[in-house]
């Protein structure tokens, strides 16, 4: 009995250490990210490159599942606040729930599966095909070559991509509401502008700045991890995933406790 | 030897965690020869390699290429550093986004000020020096074959004329014809660039290719030097490791 106390205590030890171990890499990571990202040379071409491949590339999926969200969350808001007889307010609940939580988040998370899973995928190829060691032979920085452009545009395209989200929600939801719900497009409108605010919106595009910076870190951050061929490769693509839908749910939580008391 | 000295490694050890990697290793490359530091898997050559280039510091020790203390420079004198020397990857490592002219003109574009149009005539150039005809200069490396990447590798790592040439493992996994001609490709290129001065080290486990090429030879086995002579001296060494390597 005795014994098996002591693994458990040991495995939990064990399990505690490396987390905070892991914890402490990702750390350094993100200081050499902010100690490379005011250092010259500024590499816009990469940077643009990713936006496009970041932001771009993810138009079309983020347009159609802001379509489609808007579209059903406008069906079952409609159902539930009919009970009550406040079917009126569908449009302003809908929209505050896309630009608050919805818009971010999923944005967030299909950004993470996409473009996160990209990068780790692409420099942990570098990684195991000696890629990153050229560059470092060559004397050029393989944080800043590959990571810096990433992560900047990551950070600056999850806004946009979670306005879009927004915008493309909403008239998904205006669409449903007003044509198949018949709801009178006037009131639609005048309850949207009564209820609505510019502070919900930033709310929203505050969280999906930081949980761009957040994916586009942790995907890198897997990226450069990746050892042992291609088996490495694929774990690092899928830790990249993973941690980033999960610190994307977390960080949702924290940043919403947060910025409900200050905007 | 009283050549001049190009790399100084004194009583270099590295140590990861309580593995000895590398155990007082003291030797000195001549400049303008070819040295090849020869050894079993695991033996250490890559992280001597690794110290030649300032990747990794060592444990103990010192490294100098020209004279220059390698411990003594900060990260950004050791990037500038790095500039010196030139490298033939074992598998190549070319950006696979990269077509094969993209890839010798990259470290032209990072650290040089010359015109896209100059850019372009230098890579040809290079590229031709190595033969890889013109059709192939818009290639991507998967499209390449296992010598021709090699070669595009070479043109990449002679771009910004290096003074230092390293070669990790050159003829690993290549057949015997394609082996002959990177043999070659090394010495006509030292041949070549030997006017300006230009040192090459080969990191290899290839005996036959290292007695075929080098100048000297330096045999590493389990983080220590054993063996460091001219290449006649090496084939008549009475190391019977040596001679067991030789033998294989």
């Amino acid at each position: 009995m005795g014994q098996f106390f002591y693994q458990l205590v040991a495995s939990l030890g064990a399990a505690v250490n490396a987390n905070v171990q892991g914890l402490g890499r990702v750390c350094t990571f993100m200081l050499s990210f902010f100690y490379w990202v005011v250092r010259p040379p500024f590499r816009l071409k990469l940077f643009f490159e990713q936006m496009y491949s970041i932001g771009y590339q993810s138009l079309f999926i983020i347009a159609l599942a802001g379509a489609f969200t808007g579209m059903v969350m406008a069906f079952q808001m409609y159902f539930g606040f009919q009970l009550i007889s406040v079917d009126s307010l569908v449009g302003p609940v809908v929209t505050l729930s896309l630009a608050k939580e919805l818009a971010p988040v999923l944005t967030g998370l299909i950004v993470a599966g996409k473009a996160g899973s990209s990068m780790a995928a692409q420099i942990g190829t570098m990684k195991v095909t000696e890629q990153v060691d050229a560059l470092e032979v060559m004397g050029i920085n393989s944080h800043q070559y590959l990571a810096v452009p990433r992560i900047v545009a990551g950070t600056l395209a999850l806004p946009m991509l979670s306005a879009i989200f927004l915008v493309v929600g909403n008239y998904g939801s205006y669409f449903i509401g007003t044509r198949a719900l018949m709801i009178d497009e006037a009131i639609y409108l005048s309850k949207l502008s009564e209820f609505m605010f510019i502070e919900d919106i930033a709310h929203g595009l505050i969280k999906a700045f930081v949980f761009g910076f957040v994916i586009a870190l942790i995907g890198t951050y897997f990226g450069f991890q990746v050892s042992k061929g291609a088996e490495g490769v694929g774990r690092g693509t899928n830790q990249a995933v993973v941690w980033g839908m999960i610190t994307v749910l977390m960080l949702d939580y924290i940043l919403t406790s947060f910025l409900v008391r200050i905007l | 030897m009283s050549e001049e000295i190009a790399i100084a490694v004194e009583d270099v050890t590295k140590k990861f965690g309580e593995l000895v990697i590398l155990n007082h290793l003291n030797f000195k490359i001549p400049a303008n020869k070819i040295t090849t530091i020869l050894g079993f898997s695991g033996a250490g050559k890559s992280t001597l390699m690794k110290h030649i280039l300032g990747l990794l510091k060592p444990t103990h020790g010192k490294v100098s290429v020209f004279g220059k203390d390698l411990g003594t420079l900060d990260e950004m004198e050791l990037r500038e550093f790095r500039r010196n020397f030139g490298m033939l990857f074992q598998y190549a490592a070319l950006f696979d986004s990269k077509t094969a002219l993209e890839n010798v003109a990259f470290p032209l574009r990072e650290f040089t000020k010359l015109k896209d149009s100059e850019i372009r005539e230098k890579c040809k150039d290079l590229l031709l020096s190595v033969n890889i005809q013109e059709e192939s200069f818009n290639k991507l490396p998967s499209e390449l074959s296992g010598g021709m990447r090699k070669r595009v590798g070479l043109a990449r790592g002679l771009a910004l004329s290096p003074k230092i040439m390293l070669y990790d493992e050159p003829t690993t996994g290549l057949d015997p014809i394609t082996t002959k001609m990177v043999n070659d490709l090394i010495v006509d290129t030292q041949n070549k660039y030997a006017e300006r001065g230009m040192t090459t080290i080969i990191i290899s486990h290839d005996v036959r290719a290292t007695l075929e090429i080098s100048d000297f030879v330096a045999f590493l086995d389990r983080g220590t030097i054993v063996e460091y002579s001219t290449v006649e001296e090496f084939r008549l060494s009475k190391n019977p490791l040596v001679q067991e390597f030789i033998n294989l």
